[in-house]
């Protein structure tokens, strides 16, 4: 038994996708599915689509054709905030993080928690100390111990900690699932294995998680399936079991091509 | 789940990291996280040193005058100081204040609207105009220093020709557009209602600045752009209502500069565009966005005040004082990019 699809109802599920700049072909009918509590890669060479599909399923873009699904209903992102609102988290490669304030305001931007009461309702007032609070058990929960100060501003940190705080605050919020683009790509290994660790601490909370990585070591270590984009389209899905790192690299680079490439090589 | 117990320091890295800092790198890190520190010293320095050349210059009179000369300024700079922190830059400041001073002003005298009502129209007005910043520079992107130097112009047009370049004198005017000129003593200070509303100012938007998610949202905007969008702030929401504000409280500065100056002059304040970023970036206000105080702008203010006034009471040429406050700008902006460098 290879097959690498799950006989239970995607989360997320993408059919046909197709985004076009100008002449250039970014995603050329790429279907996609994401199943509850897995760690789905998405590897390919540069130019290979990786970065249009993610954006296409989390709002950053709009796909030209093609539907996209949550919880089997159809969704039509044209705003990162509306991928947001069903609950998809997306950790971007540049961390999107305002550098100049602190961790608890980052963890929070865009969705500052009022004070009660009075203060809150009339007089605005956000919940500082709340949202310190919680922002230090965010990021606790994630094994993140190291970050105690959750007042430092993030330019403070080093590129592993400012990675924690963008999870932290993709996984804080009920989100359903997180997409990871690139998290391990500017750090060290001691700090890549604390991010890796930290995505299956993600995933055993039941999330699932979409990772975009070119490290194949990486992917092959946290990753239940691994999609693989070539030339705008989806050369296979395989899983760590039942291919290699150098087969999948193959596929990858079209050295080999599966025969099917929907899962059932 | 397992964490693997990491020392206090494991690699060579961590351990550079953990080194003791040097003195000069503690104040960097002071500074930065307290940007209105300079300032504060610089206006307490200043104090002292002025005392000493010229005691009278510590006398509530001497002080009471720098507060109404500082007034206007100082309420500009907290516009100003608005637009500063998402990256922007308002050379139109002074274009807008005359341009709602004279509205409200001629609307007073030759309708005989009722003050209320010309000083809410003066306020409006220096709204719209912010609107029409603000929409330019949030909808067609432009860049907020092209921006503002076109309204300049365009502003400064409208008010010389709708004021047919007269002035309208105070007696002209229903009472209420000079009562922020009109003094009242707090001991042997004088205070002008115009001074008072100008600490309200502050204290109002400082508060909101600080305690809202409107106030976090212009920081994080003026921090960085694309990052704010990402997280779900409404970037181009938060950049016209900044302008929008920043326009009203120009408004409202007219009717504080008529109080001062008690006239309504078209060529009144012509310097207000320079000397309301000078106190915004002497106070510790990044020119990049994002980082700064509204304390520092009042601190700001407060410093070229003193210089005016101490150099002054020095018997020092005033071209001196010109002299210093370009020499504070670039010390500021100089402080500023040094302490933007701050690192873990």
């Amino acid at each position: 038994m290879t097959t690498a699809t799950p006989a239970v109802a995607p989360v997320l599920s993408a059919r046909g996708l197709v985004k076009t700049f100008g002449r250039v072909v970014g995603l050329d009918g790429v279907d996609l599915d994401l199943y509850p509590g897995e760690v789905l890669a998405i590897i390919g060479d540069n130019g290979a689509g990786k970065s249009t599909l993610i954006k296409c399923l989390t709002g950053a873009l709009i796909p030209d054709a093609g539907e996209i699904s949550v919880d089997g209903r159809p969704v039509h992102f044209r705003r990162p905030q509306d991928a947001r609102e069903v609950g998809i988290e997306t950790v971007y490669q540049t961390l999107a993080v305002a550098a100049a304030l602190d961790v608890a305001s980052n963890l929070f931007l865009g969705r500052e928690r009022r004070r009660a009461g009075i203060l809150g309702s009339v007089f605005r007032m956000i919940d500082k100390k709340g949202m310190r609070r919680e922002a230090a058990q965010a990021l606790e929960e994630l094994g993140i111990g190291t970050l105690q100060n959750v007042t430092q501003p993030v330019e403070t940190l080093s590129g592993g900690q400012r990675q924690a705080v963008s999870v932290a605050r993709a996984a804080a919020f009920g989100s359903k699932i997180i997409v990871l683009d690139e998290p391990t790509a500017a750090l060290g290994v001691r700090e890549s294995n604390q991010v890796l660790k930290m995505i299956e601490e993600v995933r055993s909370r039941g999330l699932p998680v979409i990772l975009i990585s070119h490290n194949m070591p990486h992917v092959f270590k946290v990753a239940d399936r691994i999609h693989i984009q070539r030339l705008g389209r989806c050369a296979g899905v395989v899983t760590p079991a039942s291919h290699t790192m150098s087969e999948a690299v193959a596929i990858m680079t079209g050295a080999v091509t599966l025969a099917e490439p929907n899962g059932n090589p | 789940m397992s964490t693997t117990a990491t020392g206090p320091a494991s690699t060579a890295s961590e351990q550079f990291a953990l080194r003791r800092r040097s003195p000069v790198q503690r104040i960097q890190h002071l500074l930065h996280a307290h940007p209105s520190i300079s300032p504060f010293l610089v206006l307490v320095l200043s104090f002292v040193v002025f005392s000493i050349i010229n005691p009278r210059f510590a006398s509530p009179n001497s002080l009471s005058l720098v507060l109404q000369q500082v007034a206007v300024i100082g309420a500009l700079a907290v516009g100003q100081t608005l637009i500063i922190l998402t990256a922007g830059i308002d050379l139109s400041v002074g274009a807008v204040t005359i341009l709602s001073m004279m509205v409200a002003a001629k609307l007073a005298q030759g309708l005989g609207l009722p003050g209320v009502i010309a000083v809410a129209i003066g306020i409006g007005l220096g709204a719209a105009a912010g609107l029409v910043n603000g929409g330019l520079v949030a909808r067609l992107k432009l860049p907020p220093f092209i921006v503002t130097l076109g309204t300049l112009s365009v502003f400064t047009a409208i008010g010389l020709l709708y004021s047919k370049g007269q002035s309208v004198q105070s007696v002209d005017m229903p009472a209420l557009l000079n009562w922020t000129g009109e003094t009242f003593a707090i001991g042997q200070f004088h205070i002008t209602t115009g001074v008072v509303m100008v600490a309200a100012l502050y204290a109002i938007v400082g508060f909101v600045l600080a305690n809202t998610a409107w106030g976090r949202h212009v920081y994080a905007v003026g921090d960085d752009k694309e990052a704010s969008r990402l997280a779900g702030i409404r970037v181009d929401r938060v950049l016209v209502s900044v302008y929008a504000t920043a326009g009203a409280i120009y408004g409202l500065t007219a009717w504080i500069l008529i109080g001062r100056a008690g006239t309504a002059s078209p060529n009144a304040i012509v310097d207000a565009n320079l000397e309301s970023i000078t106190a915004v970036v002497i106070g510790g206000t990044s020119l990049f966005g994002g980082r700064g105080t509204l304390l520092g702008s009042l601190l700001g203010a407060l410093i070229v005040g003193f210089f005016r006034s101490g150099l002054a009471l020095a018997g020092v040429d005033d071209q001196y004082r010109v002299l210093a406050v370009g020499l504070l700008v670039i010390i500021a902006v100089s402080i500023d990019q040094w302490i933007r460098k701050v690192r873990a």
